[in-house]
């Protein structure tokens, strides 16, 4: 990939001058970078929730908990996959198994150790991320399609066993919840009464709402500790892009053998980088169960390990910004898209003619409500056709449309 | 003293007697070349060496040690470096990447786990990877991707990537194989360059002739997968057997 993003800046005292203006070990590029994520977390209740509350836009709004929550625990799962699909190129089909087995060892952790979400969240990075050594071992004995095939196979065997044999670890079919029941070793509950996630005594599910005028805006506990951990999340993930161990995963992608005969392992360097991102993907397990206590087979089923494909494909493999882009895309499409229903539809184009308007909605139907998989299957085709480089290198054409405009002004 | 030394070396592939009983010694800061016609088994010794094949019987011994059963990584960190015949880089890498590679794989050996630590504060592998760059005249090009060059340059940045790492001996499988005549005297300009400069060892495997002579100090002639006969260049040229084997057909 000959995006800008892939390639790590090395300055040296003799060509260039240092960067300045960076912080954290970051250049100043990546600085920005990290501040816009650090601005859209914080602000994402407003981003989010642009229109008012009753006008006949506000079925656009995404700034409730719910589904802001989705947005960073999927962009968590996809900045993690694309450390092991941007970089190295291997396409591991079943990184849903990774997520599930995270969520599994959260809900444990809850039901026996604790109900405060950060242990939780810290057994299902371990959990997750021994388990996909074990699978990563196993299916880097082979490399390409057979390597995502091993994946997949390992995500399949995963989820029919949570749904068969390890029923007593996984609640099989109705899968495991928080019950009264359970009485974990540090907490104090009155008999019968059922747990809540909290972190250090405070609820997950605490709200601040903030009425401004018509706007309404909710400010949620669960929310922003998942931000926080997805601010963590892309931090590294920038490190890591940018220490010559990246570099490492970036010469996997390239050239295998000259690796080899350079005196290193690249099946060793990938391991790392499968193991890595299935820690990522147990964070997202984790969280997923810190924000809702419970969990079921289905997260690991395999159309959840191709969601995360196309939400980096979609995004732009390999880069920074295109996970976090791709994953808000597709949980935007899938929430609310989704929502549309024949009647907001005649509501919009009540301002035409009776015909016209019936021809629109038959028209624009297809699209939304139930047919949102048709205009993200759409999408993703034009994106995987026109934009290889994903919804970045898109950014990226119509900013250099606007730079180049600018210079001709200027010559001009 | 010989660095590399292979003594009794025999390899079958099915019925086909790739290499049949191969002494060879390498002697440090020498140019060895070994020659020979298509199919007289200078590839597959080339790869006996490098830890790609292992022979049926015999020994290799490179500076006290046996190579066979090393994987490639690991022959590579006993300080044996191999350029390609056509040149293996990391095309999708700057020329700056592609040279730190090999410095990092010198300095912290097979793997690390150096993920958080950034590149750019890695100055002395950057100082060292761009003297070696300034050393084969490509500082200019330290930040083109490394796919977008010519095949010289691609050839010259592979040299690079294998010198940076200070190898005892470079192994070279026709280092100037399907190039232009320009690019070929270039680099046979360039491997003379480092002999003298470096007096590094080398064994070069290769089909023309001007490059053999140019540049070798030692000839061994493979037939058959048996060494012919080992000599100096003059020595060579006219040696009866050499001919009649192989340079009859060939103008020298």
């Amino acid at each position: 990939m000959t995006d800008q993003t892939t390639q790590t800046p090395v300055s040296t005292p003799a060509r260039a001058k240092p960067a300045k203006g960076g912080f954290l070990g970051l250049t100043s590029n990546d600085s920005t970078l990290l501040m816009i994520i650090f601005g859209l977390l914080i602000f994402a209740p407003f981003i989010l929730n642009p229109f008012p509350e009753g006008s006949a836009m506000a079925q656009f709004n995404a700034g409730y908990p719910d589904l802001m929550q989705r947005f960073v625990i999927f962009g968590i799962f996809a900045i993690g996959f694309n450390i092991l699909f941007g970089l190295t190129g291997y396409l591991s089909f079943g990184h849903a198994a990774f997520l599930g087995v995270g969520s599994y060892a959260a809900i444990w952790s809850m039901k026996l150790v604790t109900l405060n979400v950060i242990p939780a969240i810290i057994m299902a990075i371990i959990v997750a991320g021994a388990f996909s050594w074990v699978v990563g071992k196993i299916s880097l004995r082979r490399s390409g399609i057979y390597f995502s095939i091993l994946t997949l196979a390992f995500a399949q065997m995963s989820y029919a066993l949570a749904y068969s044999v390890l029923t007593p670890i996984t609640g099989g079919e109705t899968g495991l919840q928080i019950k009264n029941t359970d009485n974990p070793l540090f907490g104090s509950l009155n008999p019968g009464e059922i747990g809540r996630a909290n972190f250090f005594g405070l609820e997950m599910g605490n709200s601040y709402m903030l009425e401004i005028g018509n706007w309404v805006f909710t400010f949620n506990l669960g929310y922003y500790i998942a931000a926080v951990a997805m601010l963590v999340a892309f931090y590294l993930s920038i490190r890591i892009f940018r220490s010559p161990f990246g570099i490492m995963l970036r010469a996997v992608k390239s050239n295998q053998q000259r690796m080899n005969y350079t005196g290193l392992e690249p099946k060793r360097y990938t391991l790392w980088a499968f193991v890595i991102s299935g820690m990522f993907a147990g964070l997202a397990g984790g969280l997923m169960v810190a924000m809702d206590t419970q969990v079921g087979p289905e997260r690991m089923f395999w159309t959840a390990s191709g969601e995360v494909v196309i939400m980096t494909i979609l995004g732009g493999a390999g880069t920074l910004m295109g996970p976090v882009l791709g994953a808000g895309f597709i949980k935007y499409l899938e929430n609310i898209v989704s929502k549309i229903n024949k009647d907001i539809l005649h509501q919009w184009f009540a301002f035409l003619p009776d015909g016209f308007e019936d021809l629109m909605v038959t028209l624009v139907y297809p699209f939304v409500g139930k047919g949102w998989h048709l205009t993200m299957g759409i999408l993703f085709m034009l994106v995987v056709i026109f934009l290889p480089g994903g919804l970045v290198e898109g950014g990226k054409r119509i900013a250099g449309l606007f730079t180049r405009k600018k210079t001709a002004d200027k010559e001009s | 003293m010989a660095i590399l030394s292979v003594k009794g070396v025999n390899k079958r592939f099915g019925g086909l007697q790739a290499l049949g009983d191969v002494n060879l010694d390498v002697e440090e800061n020498t140019c060895h070349a070994i020659i020979g016609p298509n199919g007289a088994g200078k590839s597959t010794l080339l790869n006996v060496l490098v830890g790609k094949l292992i022979p049926d019987s015999g020994s290799v011994v490179f500076d006290g040690q046996s190579v066979l059963g090393r994987k490639p990584h690991q022959i590579n960190q006993m300080g044996i470096s191999r350029v390609f015949q056509t040149p293996e880089i990391f095309g999708d890498l700057t020329v700056i990447e592609n040279m730190l590679i090999p410095c990092f794989a010198k300095r912290d050996g097979s793997f690390r786990m150096h993920a958080i630590e950034s590149v750019r504060d890695e100055g002395d592998m950057i100082a060292k990877a761009e003297s070696m760059l300034d050393e084969v005249n490509m500082l200019d090009k330290t930040d083109m991707l490394a796919s977008s060059m010519s095949r010289g340059d691609k050839r010259r940045l592979e040299m690079a990537m294998c010198l940076v790492q200070e190898p005892r001996l470079l192994l070279l499988d026709e280092p100037t194989a399907g190039m232009a005549r320009a690019d070929t005297e270039n680099t046979i300009q360039l491997l003379k360059d480092i002999r003298t400069s470096r007096g590094i060892t080398m064994a070069i495997i290769e089909h023309d002739m001007n490059v053999v002579f140019s540049l070798a100090e030692r000839i061994t002639v493979l037939a058959q997968g048996t060494p012919l006969v080992e000599d100096t260049p003059d020595n060579i040229k006219g040696h009866p057997k050499v001919r009649e084997a192989y340079l009859g057909e060939a103008q020298v």
